[in-house]
């Protein structure tokens, strides 16, 4: 008699991560099954080659990749449902005035959502991705987010939307790796991926500027408005506040005595706030709808590292937590690129703790707590 | 016994190489391979097989040996007709109308789509009923204001259902208008009678009655000129240049002569489990509605809407638990259209992503069939569940 193996469906791109996933997961011993969610095909902007994600060629290389595991390997339609959710609130945020991130909204609504329920319909029991990313723990004591063994491709921030059900149910086998030797498992399992470059912009973007995908789909955004200081000096015009982001000096197209940085947007007014570089550090910020690993927020104030962008290094901070899922976040030294719509992901070392989205400075936010 | 108990339903997609076509096959690869078209006496002895299965396809057909051409397959017997018949219209000056289905394989469909796209053809597509049958009424009305040629499907791929050709045909030549049928999924089922269907040309492809693929033929009716979609050697009476694969003509036309000569007792099996399945189907199924026609359908062939389900997950779902099935938008690429078939029958665009097709075969058993029921059964509810869930 045989036991069955426990299945796991592997989201799959084609590319180095993910594939070297599923081959780990095999050795193993787990029945894996490869999947890919077609989360967009752009036809105004000439069909599906532009997007980078999920284009013939990715799927081919991820369909090529399973052949060779000889795993089974399906394509999951899931433009509606992307569409609706992530690209919905990519709009709506850059519209807001914030500079959103989906890939931490795709992860909650996609991919550990209607992909992990997709799977679990599948009678999976674990969901795997290729994300730089670590779940130690157990049933009793709960499970734990930590971050990847190479600190360098640690993606913990974008999995810090997942809660115990999902991290339950989720596997990231090159997590326990450095990329160098998730490279190198890639040649030996002799992948014609393995050399493959790392992916960088946002998937459904393609070979697109994210600038481009707003001019299209929301030139709202794009439209030119006035470039003023904190007193309502207008210095010139801008070229739609999408085009920008908070700390950024060059390229604003005004002259004035002293170096300034964009410090905000006002949606509203459709202006873009300058200022000098002392007026941009601000030691403070509020996160919304925070998320907590743990399933529930901590009873005091702590002490954590809060990293504030998917590449930014983790800064010692107090976390106060408010009510309605806010936080108040207090950096240890001023911050110069705090970016409302960007999440601060709150870590205790290598435990990933939670994290919410970066509110905009509005005076009166600031009395949450 | 397998690990894990499976179930190939997706004979119309294609079929396994019977073993005595294959033993009719062999001799062809090595022993006698010499090029038919060559003088001495081993080309003549391979000209011979080529020329003996002519006869064997043209005794199957009631036509003469001369009136088959042998071809690459059915979407190349499809593009000879569609375009050596509008090319020789053309260079004739006859009209330049061509009257097809929206329920045809796409083989006609893109052909006739490229000849109207940059050839100035115009394509005039006839209205069918919920089945997918071709209006006789509308057909008729098109035809009367002329044409270079007339499609129509014998037997529809997605729906099965099959269509009144005698009748079709008849009114095409009424009017003086070539008619073709693809019969490509009719071929092994259904009447190839050329005298009594009435058509002009026809199509068919011996994978889909346990011959090998990449071999079909195209029935020409003598008289007929065709200009020649691929031009070369005067192979096949200049109609399609290429020398001529020995063995697969041969395994088609064995393949053929046992479908005819077994066809009593092969649809005797088919209609029972085909029946077994619907029945089935449509008592474990909730969401399942039969497609296309009830009664005039391919003796193999059971298909289904199943409303508010997502037919190529669902194909997910099937292989999953060892079951070969198909749908109508059938799609690897996880963006799937509507099927088109489904849409010119009447159905909703939602309902045209349900579309799920299962054919039985000469192999099948009444276990596999009652195993896939409970295996549909169990996807569509799991699947309905999520599916539901995220709707709206």
């Amino acid at each position: 008699m045989t036991t069955k193996k426990a299945r796991v469906v592997v989201a799959m791109s084609g590319g180095v991560d993910s594939s070297v996933a599923a081959a780990l997961l095999l050795r193993e011993g787990y029945d894996v099954v490869g999947m890919m969610m077609r989360l967009w095909s752009d036809e105004a902007l000439g069909g599906a080659q532009h997007n980078r994600c999920c284009t013939p060629d990715q799927m081919s290389d991820a369909r090529r990749i399973a052949d060779q595991l000889g795993i089974p390997f399906y394509v999951l339609d899931s433009k509606d449902i992307f569409r609706n959710t992530i690209v919905n609130y990519f709009i709506e945020g850059h519209r807001n005035g914030y500079t959103p991130n989906p890939c931490l909204e795709c992860n909650r609504h996609i991919r550990f959502d209607w992909l992990l329920n997709n799977a679990l319909a599948l009678d999976a029991d674990y969901l795997a991705t290729g994300h730089y990313a670590r779940v130690s723990g157990d049933v009793d004591s709960g499970w734990a987010l930590r971050r990847g063994v190479d600190v360098n491709k640690d993606q913990s921030y974008v999995l810090s939307v997942l809660g115990q059900e999902q991290l339950r149910r989720a596997l990231f086998p090159v997590g326990e790796y450095p990329k160098s030797e998730v490279r190198r498992l890639a040649e030996e399992l002799d992948f014609d991926v393995a050399s493959k470059k790392d992916s960088q912009d946002l998937c459904f973007l393609g070979n697109n500027d994210y600038r481009d995908f707003l001019s299209l789909h929301a030139p709202d955004v794009m439209s030119p408005g006035p470039i003023v200081t904190t007193d309502g000096l207008v210095l010139g015009e801008h070229q739609g506040l999408a085009n920008y982001t908070i700390g950024q000096r060059k390229g604003l197209g005004i002259s004035y005595s002293a170096p300034l940085y964009v410090l905000a947007m006002n949606p509203f007014k459709n202006a873009l706030v300058v200022g000098l570089r002392e007026q941009l550090g601000r030691d403070e910020l509020i996160a919304e709808q925070v998320n907590w690993l743990r399933g529930e927020a901590p009873a005091a104030p702590f002490r954590a590292d809060v990293k504030i962008r998917y590449k930014a290094t983790p800064q010692s901070a107090s976390v106060i937590i408010g009510q309605d899922g806010r936080a108040q976040v207090a950096f240890d030294e001023p911050q110069r690129d705090i970016t409302p719509g960007q999440a601060a992901v709150f870590y205790d070392g290598d435990i990933c703790l939670g994290g919410g989205v970066i509110a905009k400075f509005d005076s009166e936010l600031s009395a949450v707590v | 016994m397998k690990d894990r108990p499976e179930a190939y339903l997706d004979y119309s997609a294609s079929t396994p190489v019977d073993p005595r076509v294959l033993a009719a096959m062999m001799p062809y690869f090595s022993e006698v391979f010499a090029n038919p078209s060559s003088t001495h006496r081993f080309g003549r002895q391979a000209e011979r097989a080529i020329e003996d299965a002519r006869a064997t396809v043209a005794a199957v057909l009631n036509c003469r040996p001369s009136e088959i051409v042998f071809t690459g397959g059915g979407s190349e017997s499809d593009n000879l007709a569609l375009r050596g018949a509008a090319w020789r219209a053309r260079a004739s000056g006859l009209p330049s109308r061509l009257i097809t289905s929206p329920v045809e394989h796409s083989a006609v469909t893109e052909t006739v789509a490229q000849l109207d796209q940059l050839m100035g053809f115009k394509s005039e597509i006839v209205a069918v009923d919920r089945y997918g049958l071709v209006k006789a009424e509308a057909f008729a009305e098109a035809c009367r204001r002329g044409g270079a040629m007339a499609s129509v499907i014998y037997a529809n791929n997605e729906l099965g259902s099959i269509n009144d050709l005698p009748k079709l045909a008849a009114i095409a030549r009424d009017s003086g208008i070539l008619f073709h049928t693809d019969a490509v999924q009719a071929g092994g089922q259904l009447s190839l009678d050329v005298e009594r269907l009435g058509v002009d040309l026809l199509s068919l492809s011996a994978h889909k009655f346990y011959g090998p693929k990449g071999v079909g033929i195209l029935y020409v009716k003598q008289g007929i000129d065709l200009a020649s979609a691929l031009t070369g050697g005067g192979h096949e009476a200049g109609r399609r240049a290429g020398t001529h694969n020995t063995p697969f003509i041969v395994g088609l036309a064995r393949a053929l002569e046992l479908a005819y000569q077994e066809r009593d007792e092969r649809l005797a099996h088919f209609q029972k489990l085909r029946d077994r399945l619907i029945r089935g189907v449509l008592e474990r199924v909730d969401p399942a509605e039969l497609s296309g026609h009830p009664e005039h359908r391919l003796p193999s062939h059971a298909s289904f809407v199943l409303h508010g389900i997502d037919a190529n997950a669902l194909l997910m779902h099937l292989d999953m638990k060892g079951v070969a099935a198909s749908s109508g938008s059938a799609c690897k690429t996880g963006n799937p259209e509507p099927a088109a078939t489904l849409l010119a029958a009447g159905y909703s665009a939602e309902s045209a992503k349900s579309g799920l097709r299962l054919s039985v075969g000469r192999n099948t058993t009444i276990a596999e069939v009652d195993y896939a029921i409970e295996a549909l059964a169990e996807a569509v509810e799991k699947l309905g569940k999520v599916q539901r869930e995220w709707a709206s």
